[in-house]
């Protein structure tokens, strides 16, 4: 038997969007029989995971403030993972991100209700995320260090440099020694959208992101290198685009919207630094990215996917009795069956009975 | 009494080792094949669970030691049949083959998390192993360590020594050059993965039975991510992979070291130290050889669809 990938000639846009939804559907049937063989009911589990969480005001709000974190980081690495660069990276300079707006945060508690506090928050945030990627970018451009290593690398660096920041410099005096920042002034908290609900503002920083990047990625010279360099290093090259200035560019950029992410959740959903700020919502994003299929709007989708499934996770533990690892190996089964229906999508697929694979007759 | 002392050190360097040098030769031979598997941490951790568990159900190391080495073939299979079948993405693949190794392991190790089991018995000749300081370094040491001892020399032979071995480096080196000189591009690159899976495999295996021993989520902590960057560290060569991971063996040693005498450092510097040096190594390889050109095999990383 043997597996035939011919190219196809033209993308279909029928197939660009079936083929995740067939790798979605595909995913829960198999989470179904997992479910089943931990002695749960699938239905009640289909239940529990996909419907519930959409059928309350507070979990429809949870769902909102888990997506936006996703969408927002998954954008960014969008356009690394259209130009083939791989950062990785993004739960450090998230990290790094939440940490450096957080610091302004506490630097001005007490100082009154300055209008200029949470902007600077955000920017400075949104900075150090962008620094923070730029390292492995720039070991990448000047040295030829692979991005992947170093990036994922600087997670581990950045989750313990948190660690000891909130444990040390940055503890609050009167906090009885828990490892903890001061809680914030108002003014450096995002506003609720609603009186008495949990929506915050960092919703529609992650829309107009989304927004954003749509713009960019379709509408500008940028946009189009990044797609370039993706599609074609080559033509790239012979079109003028400069590969080290691309790859700073969409690392800095990849970097920003992580650490504009990470400011986000603590300046809006925990109100201070805790030695842990995020439960991997970079890594999670990279699921998000390649389920959107790298394009805004996709991931906007994509993200309100996984956000559900993960806020049906945690109705599932306490329900059904269900470890939240089952939905951490559904997220990532559902990664792989995304990629390999990709290959649908892209080529025509004939499987041929008999015959060795390898070497054909033309 | 000093001799003792250094054999000591050595031991426990060896033992930090291990695990890497299992981890870094599977991937070494998955990627001279031209596939680059960043799932190893997921392979790794998975092999470790259900080693734990195997060895708990059925009281034999073995068992659970062959059974961990299953678990990352499985998963390499899953790996293997997405990117050489399906030409799909090898980054994205093998991220999400981290991913789910990290979900299953949680839910196979769920009952065990806090249990200990006694470790993998260690070898003892009467005589040898008491000899002192070479005897427990030498004779000493648990199947483990050994197996990955010996797998350094067989992967060693096999790739510089053997047709096959030569036929897997051309293939990593050109796949579209050695499939019209009619080998069987996929099916190598297959094995090759399923190779790099079960090492991986028998690494976690080696952390829940040999090193810690129990099980605890996410016990593997980066150290499959550590034994790719061994792989870049190495030059892809197999002798340079177990020096790599007997020199981090040995920094990761320095630094419980350091962790336990206070030395007033920060515990999160020292806990941070690793990762850091991993970076570091990185930097000087490449800065070392600037004009040198890469030593990667010429195809790492790029799907191999064959044309008719």
């Amino acid at each position: 038997m043997r597996l035939d990938l011919v190219p196809r000639t033209r993308r279909s846009a029928v197939l660009d969007i079936l083929a995740p939804a067939l790798a979605f559907v595909a995913a829960v049937l198999i989470g179904g029989l997992v479910v089943a063989a931990l002695g749960v009911s699938p239905s009640a589990a289909f239940v529990t995971y996909f419907v519930a969480p959409l059928s309350e005001v507070w979990s429809l709000q949870e769902i909102a403030l888990k997506a936006a974190p996703l969408a927002l980081i998954a954008t960014g690495l969008a356009f690394c993972y259209r130009a083939d660069l791989w950062n990785i990276g993004a739960e450090g300079q998230f990290v790094v991100g939440g940490l450096a707006g957080g610091w302004v945060g506490v630097a001005t508690h007490g100082s009154g209700d300055a209008p200029w506090i949470l902007p600077a928050m955000l920017a400075a945030g949104a900075l150090a995320g962008a620094a923070y990627a730029l390292i492995p970018a720039v070991l990448k451009v000047r040295l030829g260090v692979s991005e992947i290593l170093t990036s994922l690398m600087l997670v581990y660096v950045a989750q313990l440099l948190l660690d000891y920041m909130v444990r040390g410099p940055l503890r609050d005096p009167a906090g009885y020694n828990f490892p903890q920042s001061v809680g914030f002034d108002p003014a450096a908290r995002l506003p609720y959208l609603m009186e008495g609900e949990t929506l915050h503002a960092g919703v529609l920083v992650a829309l107009a992101a989304v927004g954003l990047a749509t713009f960019v990625l379709a509408r500008t010279l940028f946009g189009f290198a990044v797609r370039v360099v993706g599609a074609s290093p080559r033509a790239a090259r012979f079109a003028g685009f400069s590969d080290a200035r691309l790859t700073l560019s969409v690392f800095a950029i990849s970097g920003g919207a992580a650490g504009l992410a990470g400011i986000v959740e603590v300046a809006g959903k925990i109100g201070q630094l805790q030695p842990e700020i995020s439960p991997g919502y970079g890594f999670t994003a990279i699921i998000v990215a390649f389920l959107g299929r790298l394009s805004p709007p996709g991931i906007l989708v994509a993200a309100l996917v996984i956000a559900l499934t993960t806020i049906g996770g945690e109705g599932a533990q306490i329900d059904l009795k269900l470890p939240l690892d089952l939905t951490r190996a559904f997220q990532g089964l559902l990664l792989g069956l995304v990629l390999g229906a990709d290959v649908f999508a892209r080529y025509h697929v004939r499987i041929v009975p008999g015959g060795p694979s390898g070497r054909t007759a033309s | 009494m000093t001799l003792d002392i250094v054999q000591m050190v050595l031991v426990t360097v060896l033992a930090a080792a291990t695990p890497l040098i299992l981890a870094g030769l599977g991937e070494l031979v998955a990627e001279r094949s031209g596939v680059l598997n960043l799932g190893v941490e997921g392979m790794m951790i998975f092999g470790a669970a259900v080693s734990f568990a195997l060895a708990m159900q059925t009281g034999s190391t073995l068992l659970g030691a062959l059974g961990g080495a299953g678990a990352g073939l499985g998963l390499a299979a899953l790996f293997g049949l997405l990117t050489v079948g399906l030409a799909a993405n090898q980054v994205a693949s093998g991220l999400s083959l981290t991913i789910l190794g990290l979900g299953l392991s949680g839910l196979v190790g769920a009952n065990y998390v806090g249990i200990k089991r006694d470790p993998a018995p260690h070898l003892a000749i009467p005589g040898l192993t008491d000899l002192p300081g070479i005897g427990r370094l030498l004779f000493g040491q648990d199947a483990f360590v050994y197996t990955a001892v010996a797998l350094v020399a067989a992967v060693s032979w096999f790739l510089w020594r053997t047709r096959a071995g030569l036929t897997l480096r051309a293939i990593g080196d050109d796949p579209v050059a050695t499939h019209a000189l009619g080998l069987k591009v996929r099916r190598v690159r297959f094995l090759s993965v399923l190779f790099g899976g079960a090492c991986a495999g028998l690494g976690g295996a080696y952390l829940a039975l040999a090193y810690t021993p129990f099980w605890s989520p996410g016990m593997t902590a980066g150290r499959g991510w550590i034994a790719l960057a061994l792989v870049v560290f190495a030059s892809w060569r197999p002798l340079r992979v177990a020096a790599g991971a007997l020199l981090f063996g040995g920094a990761t040693v320095l630094q419980l070291h350091a962790q336990a005498a206070g030395l007033g450092l920060p515990g999160q510097l020292l806990s941070a130290l690793p990762y850091l040096a991993t970076i570091l190594a990185l930097v000087l390889l490449s800065l070392g050889r600037r004009q040198g050109g890469s030593l990667a095999p010429a195809a790492l990383g790029r799907v191999f669809t064959p044309s008719r």
